[in-house]
């Protein structure tokens, strides 16, 4: 650094000059209301109706009952799980799909076309796709139709999907893998597309394995795309609101095992209970920097 | 030959596996939209009673319902395009400058500004809903498309994205060439990054586009007059219409149209990602 | 300096002696009304008299009228019945020269009420033209406004009590207040009946006389006891756990929240174990209203014997328009059935601080209790009006038929149903009280709750976390 002449610091200044639209727009937009967010966590604040109760300060009361309550705990593990179970799948399929795309020796034909209807699902609204998957999974629907006329399902017996949790998390989760697989192949066939060719001739050349070229090659190259794809994809999964919130008509059903932490947050909003709600917004903050901290660590201690 | 047998499956049955493996994807794609625009055909009689993959003859009835109804779709259409298409625009093209910033200079607070931006992606949008309704309130904003678009100037998502694609297809060789060339700072930037950007860049635009078009939460907060509304808030209200012309078709049909001219700026754009796509593996 | 103007204006009106003279322009009620009425409303009158007689009584009141609402129904109430009001687009209006203008919010995630808590709140400090001068509500959450001083006194706008006898009082109940004072009103009666499948009940019964069924349905326990007989054919008794629901909550005899305490009445006890019961013996299901279990039963493949309504529902909402349906052929009838109750409704409050009250008040007048106005309604719109001499004229008449019921006339079973409810246990926080009861109770039916206490406490739970201001013991 110290050899570098000082051209080159002056250079260097100009990385702060194109920080400013950044910055600018980030203070103003993102960092007033969630420096309010945070500051309203602290104070017992919400609405009876149209009487405003508070603000009062109360200190960490509202983290206190937060925690007490124990439901906090139990709409994180509902969060994760949901996200866990769309999530694997996901990359997995991702990773196939987009090593399918990247590979020369596999000649797919259409690959565009593929690669273009891989993202598709993700152009109709949550709210819509939720809509749709409401009508098909329904007790009256076409999906118990077909399960009870195969036989699987006995006749005049239909499974309500939305009242048992394995299948109503599995429901949540499937539209998410749906809506969001293609998403990801793209970004990995991105990143795979930039890897230099030569890398596999050589590969060829030494004789190595299609699995092989993947794990050894493909993999470490892909790592930072991989660590964006994860980490981006932990957050969406701990904002998930829009297909539990619409497929459970907002109860999260059945006893609250999809209800997720932004359903539980936009229930405190019913009262305008910023107060609560910012105490719950302080714990998904600080949840998610954790959870991020530990893939970016997980990832760059495998790298050496 | 010998190195192919030793790649277990021959590449005939591979291929085979991956054809079939891409058609059930492809079916498991398309079928929602098949559905979509079937119920798009159907009249709200119809969809009380239940599914059918048959088109019914309804579609063009709904479409005039929608078309003389009481939700202005042509000025939502419209809104929705500026707002998705600014949103696109400002977020890529800042988030580039960002992202550039911290790739190419070294500075003391780098590092530090680094993880500050990856530490405010983690704020979800609806925690700072609240906060952000009052200062758009206070601002005098309401009703307006700014804070709808100019907060995609910092996209910490779309920034990182970029960060990331930089480190591994932008060479710091390039740049510092152009500079003993004699090019200036920001013309380095929009001559040689922004270009060799693009597909990274074309990726994110459909991204952003898309979520801008799809978004119903903020939009809902902060647009109230009727000639302002996005397509989501339209359908919110086509769905608490009052029982007398509560029309399942037509909210069907509503949706289908919304998602019509999304598919065609993604098919535009992907043609871009693609062909971008293999622009940047050959030039690796 | 606005006060100042409106005190110049009526000064000079009065000088000029023009007020009263412009004031017997108009008919009588109006008149009346206006003796007691604010200053500015006579002020008002007078600009009017001098300009636009035939106009309505607003030209001196401020130049834009705003609306919150959160669909078309009013809107297109206003356009089709209201003299006077042109429709300028798609969300304007006039009347007069005074500008409508119409903001509608969808009642989507509460988005409707948050964005009028918003505006209310901020009403006091709002340029005149940016005040609500008037918005509507339903009965769920009514009183969370009419409790409050956001919304005027009906009175105090004009109106007297006498003007609204026609009313029903249930539509008068919701409106009041804790003090007893009516802060809204309504053109609309939504009384619902007992509306049943007449070939399920010729082929259980060998009838399908409303007499005689009703006698089958008369209270709940015959009603159940009924629903035993059905499932034992194959018939369901009713297409959801939810049907009758607002049928029991209509009737409770306490609140939902006393003295700042949750309380749970024992209607909702009993609802929800007879549904229990109900449910476990198969003659129903667990699916929620306006779901497709709940419509299912339109059609004869459904065998769901009856479901509980009102007239809109019966006319606009049980498929008649596909000929496969029951509705289509004529195959329901209604009956009173085992408790009165209300099924929707909307009501007209006016904002405190409008600068168009004698405006709002018109607007109540004629929508609310001019007879040949509501009769119109009936005829153009279908709707149950609230006006009791209209209604009961109408159920008297021997040619109107309803042809879903195969032309029965039910009104006469309406206006007996409707005299019965009894409203004055409602509370400002039965939306939310009632949504998650059935939520919690959902979940006790379809098993994932060991018990109805298990589902009481997460009922319970959900209530703190909605109404942070609610003891919940």
């Amino acid at each position: 650094m110290n050899k570098k002449n000082s051209n080159v610091v002056r250079y260097n200044r100009w990385g702060y000059f194109f920080l400013i639209p950044f910055a600018v727009v980030f203070i103003i937009f993102q960092l007033i209301p969630l420096v309010s967010t945070i500051y309203n966590s602290f104070f017992k604040h919400f609405f009876d109706g149209m009487i405003e109760i508070g603000p009062n300060y109360v200190g960490l009361d509202n983290y206190v009952s937060m925690f007490t309550g124990g439901k906090i705990w139990k709409y994180f593990g509902n969060t994760m799980i949901m996200w866990l179970m769309g999530f694997i799948p996901q990359i997995l399929l991702s990773l196939l799909l987009a090593s399918w795309f990247a590979n020369p020796s596999l000649r797919l034909k259409g690959k565009a076309f593929f690669q273009t209807v891989i993202y598709l699902p993700n152009l109709i609204m949550a709210s819509a796709f939720a809509m749709l998957f409401f009508a098909l999974f329904s007790k009256v629907g076409p999906i118990n139709g077909m399960l009870q006329s195969m036989g699987i399902l006995e006749a005049g017996k239909p499974y309500d999907f939305l009242a048992h949790t394995s299948s109503a998390r599995w429901l949540v989760a499937f539209m998410n893998f749906i809506m969001w697989f293609g998403n990801t192949t793209i970004l990995l066939l991105a990143g795979m597309l930039g890897i230099d060719t030569s890398l596999y001739e050589a590969a060829e050349v030494d004789g190595a394995t299609s699995n092989q070229v993947f794990f050894k090659i493909t993999l470490p190259i892909l790592r930072p795309i991989l660590i964006y794809v994860m980490i981006t994809s932990l957050i969406g999964g701990l904002q998930m609101f829009d297909v539990p919130q619409i497929l459970t008509n907002g109860a999260g059903g059945p006893t609250e095992t999809t209800m997720t932490l932004i359903m539980a947050l936009n229930k405190h909003l019913f009262s305008k209970n910023y107060g609560m709600g910012g105490a719950l917004s302080v714990f998904m903050f600080f949840v998610t920097g954790i959870l991020s901290m530990i893939i970016f660590k997980f990832n760059s201690k495998t790298e050496k | 030959m010998e190195k192919k047998k030793e790649k277990g499956l021959p590449i005939k049955t591979r291929r085979i596996i991956a054809y079939t493996v891409l058609v059930l994807v492809t079916i498991m794609c398309l079928f929602w939209f098949y559905v979509l625009f079937i119920n798009a055909t159907r009249s709200n009689a119809e969809l009380n009673r239940g599914f059918t993959m048959i088109p019914s003859k309804y579609a063009a009835k709904n479409f005039k319902n929608i078309i003389h109804g009481s939700q202005p779709i042509f000025s939502g259409l419209l809104n929705s395009f500026i707002i998705a298409s600014f949103t696109a625009l400002l977020s890529t093209y800042f988030s580039t400058l960002t992202a550039f910033a911290i790739y190419a200079y070294d500075f003391k607070l780098k590092k530090a500004i680094f993880t500050f931006i990856l530490a405010i992606m983690m704020i979800p949008t609806q925690v700072t809903a609240l906060g952000f309704v009052q200062l758009v309130n206070k601002m005098g904003l309401e009703n307006s498309f700014i804070p709808l678009i100019i907060p995609s100037i910092a996209s910490p998502v779309v920034f990182f994205y970029l960060k990331q694609s930089m480190d591994s297809s932008l060479p710091k060789e390039l740049l510092e060439s152009s500079r003993i060339d004699g090019a200036g700072e920001f013309l380095i930037f929009s001559k040689i990054a922004l270009p060799l950007m693009k597909p990274a860049i074309a990726v994110q635009a459909i991204f952003s586009f898309i979520g801008s078009w799809n978004n119903y939460f903020t939009p809902a907060l902060i647009l109230k007059d009727d000639g302002k509304k996005t397509l989501p808030i339209l359908i919110a209200l086509l769905r608490s219409a009052d029982f007398l012309k509560f029309d399942m078709g037509q909210v069907y049909m509503f949706i289908a149209c919304s998602i019509l001219p999304v598919i065609v700026v993604y098919l535009i754009l992907s043609k871009n990602i693609v062909s971008g796509m293999t622009v940047g593996a050959v030039k690796g | 300096m606005k006060k100042f103007k409106k005190v110049l204006v009526l000064s000079l009106a009065c000088a000029m002696g023009l007020s009263l003279v412009a004031c017997g322009d108009k008919e009588e009620t109006t008149t009346e009304a206006k003796k007691d009425d604010t200053t500015e409303a006579a002020s008002s009158e007078s600009e009017d008299g001098s300009e636009e007689v035939t106009e309505a009584p607003v030209a001196d009141e401020g130049k834009v009228f705003n609306i919150y609402c959160w669909n078309e129904e009013f809107k297109s109430r206003l356009t089709d019945h209201y003299p006077g009001y042109e429709v300028v687009d798609e969300t304007t209006g006039k009347i007069g020269d005074v500008e409508v203008k119409w903001t509608i919010v969808p009642s989507t995630d509460n988005a409707y009420q948050n964005n009028l808590d918003e505006k209310l709140l901020a009403q006091a400090d709002a340029a005149d033209d940016e005040k609500i001068d008037m918005f509507l509500v339903e009965a769920d959450y009514a009183l969370k406004y009419v409790d409050t001083e956001y919304t005027m006194s009906v009175t105090d706008l004009g109106i007297t009590d006498a003007e609204l006898a026609d009313q029903y009082q249930y539509t008068k109940d919701v409106m009041t207040d804790s003090n007893g004072v009516l802060k809204g009103v309504s053109w609309q009666g939504c009384p619902g009946v007992l509306i049943y499948n007449r070939e399920i009940a010729k082929d259980m019964w060998g009838t399908d006389d409303p007499a005689e069924v009703q006698t089958h349905v008369a209270d709940w326990a015959t009603f159940y006891a009924t629903g035993a007989d059905l499932a034992a054919k194959g018939y369901k008794l009713t297409a959801t756990v939810n049907d009758s629901f607002r049928v029991y909550s209509n009737n409770v005899s306490s609140k939902w929240v006393e003295d700042g305490k949750l309380n749970i009445d024992p209607q909702f006890k009993a609802w929800a174990e007879a549904e229990k019961a109900s449910y476990d013996a198969g003659q129903t299901t667990t699916g929620a209203l306006w779901g497709d279990e709940w419509s299912a039963g339109f059609y004869p493949e459904g065998k769901v014997f009856a479901y509980f309504g009102p007239a809109w529902l019966i006319d606009f909402c049980m498929a008649a328009d596909d000929e496969n349906s029951i509705a289509h052929a004529g195959g329901w009838a209604a009956t009173v059935g085992p408790q009165g109750f209300f099924w929707g409704g909307t009501w007209i409050c006016g904002a405190t601080g409008t600068d168009n009250p004698a405006l709002v008040a018109d607007i109540m007048r004629k929508l609310t209790t001019d007879t040949d106005i509501m009769t119109d309604i009936v005829k153009a719109d279908n709707d149950f009006v609230n006006n009791k001499p209209a209604m009961e004229a109408m159920a008297a008449d021997t040619s109107y038929g309803d042809a879903v019921l195969g032309g029965q006339n039910a009104l006469g079973m309406f206006c007996e149903g409707v005299e019965k409810i009894d409203l004055s246990k409602i509370s400002a926080y039965d939306q939310g009280c009632n949504e998650s009861f059935q939520t919690a109770m959902t979940d006790y039916f379809n098993g994932n709750y060991a018990s109805y206490d298990d589902a009481v406490a997460a009922f319970k739970e959900a209530i703190k976390v909605k109404y942070p201001a609610i003891t919940v013991e």
